[in-house]
């Protein structure tokens, strides 16, 4: 449950900050302005925080501008990267293995420990990725220690979306622009400062600690009312019941061809997206041939060997891995999650160096029938 | 936590060339508390790790009474399969398992049992052979359809010729190229369906293969009046880390490496043969 909501003035940032070291969390990764995008890098104070800065997002598209009278520090939608770094690896060591003299292997674990971190300004569409990959990698017939030790690491500040970006649709999805829970603390940026709710034990201590007053009635209503503009102000949207069958029954429509033409194979908007869990296993060995490491690393669906079978690829061809990505994000991760599994936050379409965006995509899909011959 | 990726120390205690591409390891886990503590099914698979270069998932030939050895029959086909071929007894490496969904036994006992199998693809049904062969009085007939490319490409052709001289048991064998030293039919292994002896009512029939020839051998047995309720069939997909985690064996809805590798036909009707799947 949250509790009642209070209210922290934008010049006390840095004592939240002082609050959640205090609390143990000794490292703060926050969004940063870094190459022309919104990046999550260690951050010290609320200096490094990207004060009035704005995202542009378009098909193909990703620039900051910056707003010289802005005080805001998340007036911004989101950047390439989501939680997903932080709690999945781009690229780990799973287990090494030493190997002796008479050729004796010995498997052992890596270290799995990692600095506590609170990770500041986290959005609705993230935490509801996370949801999912907690679901896919924690709720398992074998659950990933990998996962669970760098999820256990964290403290997770979510900051409501005011801002959204005009490639944006969580909205839609259901999954945002308000984080509705897997937050330890939530806020909503106004201009003289944030309103904060917790929503676990250790947020409610971080923010017992603060000794904040209550938010008054008109900052309250004026941080729903910014949450519901960024809903209504969202062009782009996706059908929001389950689209498995009506995906199933396409399977053969012309449209794969289409977008299976300007579509890269890149992996661009597997590498983005918050949900994408495809990783590959790789074994690193030593240059002296007494150990190897084994690793894994993100893969994408969208790479040749990804459906390798040692005498023949499943997937070919362009078209039919865009199908296989699109018919398993909207269609079987129903299945096998219960839910769609994008959450909205656009980024594929962002990120995509030709543009192709799956909303318009999935509405070319629908807009005729059962295509099925 | 339990790390569910780390293999243990498994060592080849016996090697057999079945072939110039084909051989067979028996895997003794060095472990003794490892070993009491190791139960398969038959028709299920391990993750085998050549040490320095990676894993690969493999089918369990063993009967899973048989204590003590992992037989894995592999085919070199790839980087880990060429260099796992050079292992020889006495060397070591690396196992995990077992992994995914075997045949299903219960639904078995008592009935007529036809398996329908093509190239290497016989290796995750041998287990079920020897399974029902072991326990002799618990099924019905045993009726085994296998085809192979090439006459060379029959691996455990004494095996066979045993078989074939059980009672209540039919074996038929097909080469798509028949040779001088071939006695069996010539062609695909649906031509076998005339000569085999299925009640479609008291069978259950178990497929093992390439997709096209499974699909094949199906519509012919639906043509038999066979249901699809009683068919099942195990299928291969790359599987990095065989706990449904690492998204690549993924068809349709499911996890090959978990779901499968063996799956009730009707589940996997709507994937069978379509391209990209």
């Amino acid at each position: 449950m949250a509790t009642s909501a209070l209210f922290l003035p934008r010049s006390s940032v840095d004592s939240l900050f002082d609050a959640l070291r205090d609390q143990g969390f000794s490292r703060l990764v926050g969004p940063v302005a870094r190459d022309g995008a919104i990046v999550y890098r260690e951050i010290a104070s609320a200096a490094d925080l990207p004060r009035g800065m704005r995202d542009r997002q378009a098909p193909g598209t990703y620039r900051l501008e910056t707003q010289h009278d802005g005080v805001r520090m998340f007036s911004w939608a989101n950047g390439p990267q989501a939680l997903k770094p932080l709690t999945f690896a781009p690229r780990e060591p799973l287990w090494r293995c030493a190997r002796d003299e008479s050729g004796g292997l010995t498997f052992a674990d890596v270290e799995r420990e990692h600095e506590p971190t609170a990770v500041i300004g986290v959005r609705a569409c993230d935490l509801a990725a996370l949801q999912i990959h907690q679901q896919h990698f924690l709720e398992s017939p074998y659950p990933d220690p990998h996962y669970a030790a760098r999820r256990a690491s964290l403290f997770l500040v979510a900051v409501h979306c005011s801002h959204p970006a005009d490639t944006c649709f969580c909205a839609s999805t259901g999954d945002g622009p308000r984080a509705e829970s897997g937050y330890d603390l939530a806020m909503s940026e106004l201009d003289e400062g944030f309103v904060v709710t917790a929503g676990t034990d250790p947020g409610r201590a971080v923010l017992a600690s603060l000794g904040l007053g209550a938010a008054s009635s008109l900052q309250r209503e004026e941080a729903d009312r910014e949450v519901a503009a960024a809903a209504r102000g969202q062009g782009r949207s996706l059908p929001s019941r389950n689209l498995k069958d009506a995906l199933y029954a396409r399977l053969e429509h012309p449209h794969w061809d289409h977008v299976g033409r300007r579509c890269l194979s890149c992996g661009n908007c597997t590498a983005v997206c918050p949900t994408c869990f495809c990783h590959a296993e790789q074994d690193a060995p030593a240059l002296n041939g007494e150990s190897a490491e084994h690793l894994r690393q993100w893969d994408s669906c969208f790479t040749a060997v990804h459906s390798y079978m040692g005498h023949f690829l499943v997937r070919e061809e362009t078209r039919l891995r865009y199908r296989q990505w699109l018919t398993h994000k909207l269609g079987s991760w129903h299945e096998q999650y219960g839910r769609s599994g994008c959450v909205g936050c656009g980024r594929c379409i962002a990120w995509c160096p030709v543009g192709i965006d799956i909303t318009a995509e999935v509405a070319t899909l629908m807009e005729s029938g059962d295509a099925q011959p | 936590m339990h790390n569910p990726d780390r293999p243990v120390e498994v060592e080849v205690v016996e090697r057999v060339e079945e072939t110039p591409s084909i051989y067979t390891l028996h895997l003794r886990f060095t472990d003794p508390e490892v070993a009491s503590g190791y139960r398969l099914l038959p028709g299920q698979y391990n993750m085998l790790y050549l040490y320095g270069v990676g894993e690969v998932p493999i089918s369990i030939v063993s009967d899973p009474d048989h204590e003590g050895l992992l037989e894995h029959t592999i085919r070199s086909v790839g980087r880990v399969t060429e260099g796992m071929e050079r292992l020889r007894v006495g060397d070591r490496m690396g196992l995990r398992g077992p992994y995914g969904r075997g045949w299903p036994l219960d639904k078995a006992e008592g009935r007529d049992v036809v398996i329908v199998t093509g190239g290497l693809g016989c290796a995750p049904v041998v287990s079920m052979i020897r399974y029902v062969l072991n326990r002799r009085e618990r099924f019905g007939r045993l009726v085994i359809l296998q085809g192979v490319k090439h006459t060379d490409d029959l691996i455990w052709r004494r095996q066979y010729e045993r078989w074939q001289a059980l009672p209540n048991t039919q074996v038929l064998l097909a080469a798509d190229v028949g040779g001088p030293n071939w006695p069996f039919s010539v062609g695909k292994v649906t031509v076998l369906f005339n000569q085999a002896d299925i009640d479609p009512d008291r069978s259950i029939v178990m497929l093992c293969g390439p997709e096209v020839m499974m699909k094949a051998s199906i519509d012919r047995l639906l043509a038999l009046n066979v249901p699809a309720d009683s068919m099942w069939l195990s299928i291969e997909r790359n599987m990095q880390c065989g706990i449904g985690h690492c998204g690549h064996c993924q068809v349709g809805p499911h996890f090959v490496c978990q779901d499968g590798p063996v799956f009730h036909y009707p589940a996997l009707r709507p994937w069978l043969g379509v391209t990209g799947f």
